[in-house]
């Protein structure tokens, strides 16, 4: 899952991941990018570099790319001397840091990682279904590209081959799908078309829905909206405050209408919840909405 | 409270935030408000989905700034006494300027940017955007064409990746850490010392031969240029470090924006840079809340009323909420200069909504 930051994508991840885990699929939602927002909702504050289970069937890890790399190191060499000597070399960490690049494809690889059904981490049990709450939209599409970025710069060799087994997982339709996650708003669509464009070219890959997160009611029609505008010097504060709404509630679906002319994936609609903060419960609401509007 | 104070004797405005709070918009504005007041400005995003060019209504904005046209400022209610200009930043080609520059000669430069390694880096792989903005960022400072640089920064949670860009890149491109490489690749494996050579052959198992004896051209070349590389990123930490720059951060009254605000304010302090104040994005309004009573019935009726009453019950609650987040922004980042734009109603992404952003953000002096 990507998107524009802002559009709620933890919350639908975690809503997805509600909504699966209840189908009885083994669900694991992964944050990336040090989010670490996914427990909260939850009541677990600390999710970190571990499978925590959320709920029954859902799990959640927060993929941090030093944990990644040192991970890897560990798993393409055998000896654990010569892991431990390379993990806690200085020029190591320091040109790993540095590489731009690298960072982005150990926590992809992670992330297949946790997606194959033989696990490689010891002691794991394969999962039904990773849902990756991935960074916005450049930079998630930057991590999705990592893999076959690095491996075409390293051309043959354990990496190049590691590096294509991972793009190819990423960009096969039968084993990975995207979603979007949009607002109904005109910076969120421009970039959400611009995100399928872009999938397209740089991975060949499609979306497979369009999340729009936070839709208003329209519980005021045009002739109401009519009679509150007539009000003498704009009405009671109340009217005001429809008035405020009653546009807000147009402009979305005249943005919603734009998105679905210029997506190609289908365009499904969250509801905006009038609540303070969003927890259990909403994420509760959402999954079942979910559940009805996805195909 | 207004922005103009805040950025008083300033060269630079950094404007930082999570995602979706508004950011791009409120540095296009803040710039178009300089510019109203006598400045000549330049914004810049990195912003990979460009929305600056839409926002100011420019197609494509290019790697070069381009003014915005003043008759377009004006018909949006902007007096543009000053110039404002605007750019989005090709982070490949700044790459390459930088390259074209550095080279001590053409054949250092030719071999640079043929590696493949390079081109890649170069094109595709997150984080040069970020290296990018703070070389374009100090090289116009340095034209001096601008009285005010105004910088908008990525999004999501690696927003201040951008602080330690220079630094990142040139220790990646310092000769001195790749020594190894280069040697590596110069003298093979034999002549390397006894630590780096057990270190070389570790990698050399771990990724495969063909990635570092690519990787040490590229280092060999680029490893003469890295001096260059390291004296400008020392400039360009002394100009974010300048008391002529200022950085703003931009956050909405939500829960975790607030949350990431209170984090990117401590580490802002923590590397000592200046800190202009916060800008409050989207607001929603209380003063609109006050009880209507019986008011509301007798003029639209039982069930008109009845729906404005629960549509202002909603909007009470998430003012509310607002609220409650601002006063826990406050409590968390202590006195500090503070801005707050109300949730302006319709969607902010041109300039006409820009001058409706200015009248809160350039309230009065």
């Amino acid at each position: 899952m990507t998107g524009k930051g802002g559009t709620g994508k933890t919350t639908v991840a975690a809503a997805l991941g509600l909504a699966a885990a209840r189908a009885g699929k083994r669900t694991l939602v992964a944050e990336v990018a040090e989010q670490e927002r996914i427990g909260e909702a939850f009541g677990k504050t600390e999710v970190g570099y571990t499978e925590t289970e959320l709920a029954p069937g859902l799990f959640a890890f927060s993929v941090d790319p030093v944990k990644a790399r040192e991970e890897w190191v560990r798993y393409r060499l055998p000896s654990r001397t010569l892991a431990g000597a390379l993990n806690s070399s200085r020029i190591f960490g320091y040109l790993a840091a540095a590489a731009p690049g690298l960072a982005e494809l150990v926590t992809i690889g992670k992330v297949w990682e946790l997606a194959q059904l033989e696990r490689k981490a010891k002691g794991s049990a394969p999962f039904d279904l990773v849902v990756v709450d991935s960074p916005a939209t450049g930079h998630g599409l930057a991590m999705l590209r990592a893999p076959s970025t690095i491996g075409d710069i390293a051309r043959v060799g354990p990496i190049h081959r590691q590096a294509y087994r991972i793009h190819d997982f990423i960009s096969d339709p039968r084993l990975t799908g995207a979603l979007a996650v949009a607002l109904p708003e005109e910076m969120p669509v421009a970039e959400t078309l611009e995100l399928e464009k872009r999938l397209d070219e740089e991975m060949d890959m499609g979306l497979d829905s369009i999340v729009v997160n936070g839709l208003y009611p329209e519980r005021f029609s045009r002739d109401e909206a009519k009679r509150l505008a007539a009000l003498d010097g704009g009405g009671p504060p109340g009217a005001r405050a429809a008035l405020l709404e009653h546009e807000r509630a147009r402009a979305q679906r005249s943005q919603l209408r734009r998105l679905r002319r210029g997506a190609g994936a289908p365009v499904l609609t969250l509801p905006f919840l009038f609540e303070p903060e969003l927890g259990l419960e909403q994420i509760e609401q959402l999954s079942r909405e979910l559940e009805r509007r996805l195909p | 409270m207004s922005v103009e104070r805040w950025l008083q004797r300033k060269d630079v405005c950094v404007c930082a935030g999570s995602g979706g709070v508004g950011k791009t918009t409120a540095s296009a504005a803040i710039a178009a408000g300089m510019a109203s007041r006598g400045k000549k400005v330049a914004v810049m995003t990195i912003d990979p989905a460009r929305r600056l060019a839409t926002s100011l209504g420019l197609p494509d904005l290019g790697n070069e700034e381009r003014l915005v046209d003043p008759e377009r400022l004006r018909a949006a209610g902007f007096d543009p006494r000053g110039e404002l200009w605007a750019m989005t930043l090709d982070a490949k080609r700044t790459f390459d300027e930088i390259v074209e520059r550095n080279a001590p000669d053409e054949r250092t430069r030719d071999a640079v940017l043929g590696n493949r390694i390079y081109q890649e880096l170069s094109n595709a792989v997150a984080g040069s955007q970020e290296y990018m903005a703070m070389e374009k960022l100090h090289e116009l400072h340095q034209e001096g064409r601008y009285d005010l640089l105004v910088l908008d920064t990525p999004p999501s949670r690696n927003a201040l990746d951008f602080l330690d860009a220079p630094k990142r890149l040139s220790q990646f491109i310092d000769s001195r850490s790749l020594q190894f490489f280069s040697g590596a690749g110069r003298r093979g494996l034999g002549l390397v010392g006894r630590g780096t050579g057990l270190l070389f052959s570790v990698l050399k198992r771990a990724t495969g031969i063909d990635l570092l004896t690519d990787l040490s051209e590229f280092f060999s070349s680029f490893g003469e240029m890295s001096d260059g590389f390291r004296e400008r990123a020392e400039r360009v930490d002394a100009l974010l470090a300048d008391s002529r720059t200022t950085f703003l951060l931009v956050t909405s009254p939500r829960h975790a924006a607030i949350q990431e605000a209170v984090f990117f304010h401590h580490r802002l302090l923590d590397a000592g840079l200046p800190f202009g104040g916060v800008i409050v994005n989207r607001m929603r309004d209380l003063s609109d809340a006050s009880d209507a009573g019986g008011e509301l019935e007798k003029q639209l009726g039982t069930e008109l009323a009845r729906k404005v009453e629960r549509n202002l019950e909603d909007y009470v609650r998430l003012a509310e909420r607002d609220r409650l987040n601002l006063g826990q922004l406050r409590k968390q980042i202590g006195r500090t200069p503070m801005i707050t734009v109300p949730d302006l109603p319709g969607d902010i992404h041109d300039i006409e909504g820009l001058a409706r952003m200015d009248e809160h953000l350039f309230r009065s002096m």
